[in-house]
């Protein structure tokens, strides 16, 4: 049984497109607040046009060999333009769907077949392009999980600032959950920041973190213990009264690490111990000598 | 076999390590440094690792070892110029060169040698202790 459908695209490809879009152009949920009649007749000639090359090399199964290519190409873009336009995934997919109405009443209408070759004829084009439908949609999610991970990205840089707030005093305020990806992020940034400034002093202000429990005190003492092997000492601060008396509890040890309540008083810490080695970090920070 | 040079700078002893060290070479460093902070009478010792990409617990070791070392012979060491990437594998790797002090450069290296000398000190070595 030759697939008639390829012949049917070459020689009624104008009645088939002209029928699809008459049925586009009067369906009840049209969005024509989104596009343009002419936008919509450009988008299903582009469409027929690679379906048609597609379906030409016999395969009417398999989008994923060679010959669909330009197909998945053309469907990807489009996916991605109606989603950006402000397209529901569904209403994509339905572009795709409904080149079904037209490609079956054309196959009815070639009359030289019998009902079980029709039958089956109809079928085979009813799952290809179910397929090609779904493609749209998935198109639509990975772009959407890009995007998000794209923020994601975006929030972490945003969420871990390292200020200069003192000749040799870097202040680091923490937002938000300390997590391993967050610890690595705030590591590196206090590392180069440490070379960069050449600070030797380093107050991590933990204010806006709102749980401490053993592994976030891990992440902050490794964070501790990172900037000490690059010649920076490290105060904690911003240690709520809750969050002091649930780290005993936990038994955390910070024996080893300067502890303030605010950065108030760490500040004042830091420039103490600093004019005891060089009194010259009581002037106005940048001074020149 | 090539052995890593050690300068003499006044009352300090400066090594720059740039090269892979193996077994053969850490040990030769060792003899040749315990023996210069003898006869120069030094009294601090900076270890400059800045060209170092990567540090393995062999390295890190041998760093530990030369420290306490030259502590014995009443020299004080700093480690000095490790890059950021290298601070992080070794935090992650667990090895936190307890009883190494360490600083951001040479000149920095120089200064706190000078106060740890001259005068009780203040800073934490990297285990955080005194």
């Amino acid at each position: 049984m030759t697939i008639p459908i390829p012949k049917l695209l070459l020689n009624q490809r104008n009645e088939i497109l002209q029928e699809w879009l008459h049925q586009q152009l009067s369906a009840p949920n049209l969005r024509t607040d989104l596009i343009s009649e002419a936008e919509l007749r450009a988008d299903s000639e582009r469409f027929l046009n690679v379906f048609s090359g597609a379906v030409k090399s016999g395969n009417v199964s398999d989008i994923l060999s060679p010959e669909y290519k330009p197909v998945l190409e053309m469907l990807g873009d489009f996916s991605r333009s109606r989603g950006l336009q402000g397209f529901s995934p569904s209403e994509t997919a339905t572009f795709v769907f409904s080149f079904k109405q037209p490609l079956f009443s054309a196959l009815r209408k070639s009359g030289q077949q019998d009902p079980a070759e029709l039958v089956e004829n109809m079928w085979v084009a009813d799952l290809l392009l179910d397929k090609l439908g779904l493609y749209t949609t998935e198109v639509y999610q990975r772009s959407r999980e890009d995007v998000i991970r794209r923020q994601q990205e975006e929030m972490l840089e945003l969420s871990t600032p390292v200020v200069q707030l003192w000749e040799g005093i870097l202040a680091l305020p923490l937002i938000g959950t300390l997590d391993s990806t967050r610890t690595s992020v705030v590591m590196e940034t206090l590392l180069q920041s440490i070379v960069d400034t050449r600070s030797e002093l380093a107050i991590i202000d933990i204010t806006g973190v709102p749980t401490v429990d053993t592994l976030v005190a891990q992440h902050l003492l490794k964070t501790v213990a990172a900037a000490r092997l690059m010649g920076a000492d490290c105060i904690i601060s911003g240690i709520r009264p809750q969050i002091a008396q649930t780290m005993v509890h936990l038994q955390i040890d910070l024996s080893t690490v300067t502890t303030k309540a605010t950065m108030a008083e760490a500040l004042r810490f830091a420039l103490n111990r600093n004019s005891g080695a060089s009194p010259s970090i009581l002037k106005a920070p940048f001074a020149k000598e | 076999m090539d052995r890593i040079p050690i300068l003499k700078m006044g009352d300090f002893l400066l090594v720059t390590i740039q090269v892979d060290m193996h077994d053969q070479l850490a040990s030769a460093l060792q003899d040749d440094l315990t023996s210069k902070i003898v006869d120069a009478k030094a009294k601090g010792v900076l270890i400059d690792i800045s060209s170092l990409d990567i540090v393995d617990s062999f390295i890190g070791r041998m760093l530990a070892n030369t420290s306490a070392m030259a502590r014995v012979l009443d020299a004080q060491t700093v480690v000095v110029g490790m890059q950021p990437a290298v601070a992080i594998t070794l935090v992650e790797l667990g090895l936190n060169l307890s009883g190494v002090h360490t600083a951001l450069d040479v000149e920095k290296g120089m200064e706190m040698l000078r106060r740890r000398i001259g005068v009780p000190d203040l800073d934490r070595d990297t285990s955080g202790q005194r």
